[in-house]
């Protein structure tokens, strides 16, 4: 048989639904017989995101240009992309910065109202990369196939819905256990 | 006093004239979700969820202050009406700002449970990121507008339960926010009594008392039905 090719990427959130991910404990030697993790900041040591990936979770929102060139790869060579927590599905707490209205006044604030000592706005293009006007949820930028919201999701959540994709259905996101946000 | 005898979802209803759709379903033992309704004060059919199909209306109705009438044929759960349902609660998470995660209500928020009710895994509408400030000038309680779905409980319980009016509409539209006496900082609103009934009232985490954080969100909401019961049936005991 052979193994689902497993991705998992960490956009503009906490890494918390990653944690719990990892939460999940010993059923991750059982999916371990099903997937191969081909890319993840908690499972794989690769830094290009490869073709052919079946299942995708996203973690965190649309914050910045490496942000934003990432997804649309991820979305360009993955089958089914989830949305993986509310930073994905809302944008969440890293979209609170959007009610500052733009990226120039959240870096002021941020580099210079805040700058304890040498206060400047930090530029290095090319290495560090340029904030977007505003943080997105994952779907307004590209088509999103399972949407699991969370804050973080619970691991036990993250097993039921990866669970029927390991036998090639689609889990059913509905009730308390499954969308509730937060 | 004459009874209407209706139909909701094909069950046959009688139900005392003057009564609201929403009152006969419940009764009943019919479930029409609610949101800026709450027992004890008057409707205000602000938020749109108890919407309900009647046979030969081509508009949906708020089932809260719909009375019923003779031979009524009334759908409350119809594949459109989800539909619309989904559609509203989306609607009132996008228009503010509603950051789950952080709010003091997390867990224990009507319109949290609401999304989960009608199976909102995401919202279809852009998010607004509206810029709306919070008033912490009360030295027991704070309002945070951002988590304001403007259902006018607070401004129903204060006004119509402890008689104070502390609490009113201002402007219109995405202007639209509960403003305080004169609009004034909530602790400078001689009229508050500070009784508490709008923490109590208020479905999300707008209203709270200081020192609750991220979950800790109680309520009694039983209280309010006391006072009204009190009032209204004289039954002065819990």
């Amino acid at each position: 048989m052979n193994k689902i090719k497993f991705a998992t990427v960490w956009l503009a959130g906490c890494s918390g639904c990653h944690m719990s991910f990892l939460d999940m404990d010993e059923w991750l030697i059982e999916l371990a017989k099903y997937v191969d993790i081909v890319y993840s900041p908690v499972g794989s040591d690769l830094k290009e995101y490869p073709e052919n990936v079946d299942v995708c979770l996203v973690e965190g929102g649309v914050a910045n240009q490496d942000n934003l060139e990432l997804i649309h790869q991820v979305r360009k060579r993955t089958k089914i992309l989830i949305s993986f927590g509310d930073c994905a599905v809302t944008a969440n707490v890293p979209g609170m910065r959007n009610m500052l209205g733009g990226s120039e006044p959240v870096l002021k604030r941020a580099y210079l109202e805040l700058g304890d000592v040498t206060p400047q706005l930090p530029n290095e293009p090319g290495i560090v990369p340029e904030l977007l006007d505003r943080v997105l949820p994952v779907h307004e930028v590209v088509p999103v196939d399972i949407f699991m919201p969370g804050c973080p999701p619970s691991s036990d959540r993250i097993k039921a819905a990866i669970k029927p994709l390991l036998k090639g259905d689609r889990p059913t996101m509905e009730g308390r256990d499954m969308i509730k946000f937060g | 006093m004459s009874v209407k005898t209706l139909t909701i979802n094909n069950i046959p209803v009688a139900a005392e004239q003057g009564k609201t759709i929403l009152e006969a379903a419940k009764e009943s033992g019919i479930h029409i979700p609610t949101l800026c309704y709450l027992e004890g004060v008057s409707p205000a059919a602000a938020c749109r969820v108890c919407l309900v199909e009647i046979e030969g209306s081509n508009k949906l109705q708020p089932a809260c202050v719909t009375q019923v009438a003779e031979g009524m044929v009334i759908y409350t759960d119809t594949p459109k009406l989800q539909q619309y349902r989904r559609m509203d609660i989306e609607l009132l998470f996008a228009e503010g700002n509603h950051v789950c995660a952080v709010c003091v209500a997390n867990g224990n928020c009507e319109l949290q449970d609401l999304a989960v009710e009608v199976g909102m895994d995401h919202s279809r509408f852009p998010y607004r990121f509206p810029d709306r400030s919070v008033d912490v000038s009360h030295p027991q309680f704070g309002i945070d507008h951002n988590r304001c779905i403007l259902c006018t409980r607070c401004v129903r319980v204060c006004d119509e339960i402890e008689g104070a009016h502390v609490w009113d509409v201002a402007n219109r539209g995405e202007n639209c926010y509960i403003v305080s006496g004169l609009h004034q900082p909530w602790g400078e609103v001689d009229a508050c009594t500070s009784c508490g009934k709008c923490v109590d009232a208020c479905p999300t985490g707008s209203i709270f008392r200081k020192g609750t954080t991220t979950d800790e969100k109680s309520r009694d909401r039983a209280k309010l039905e006391f006072l009204v019961n009190a009032r209204e049936k004289h039954e002065w005991t819990r």
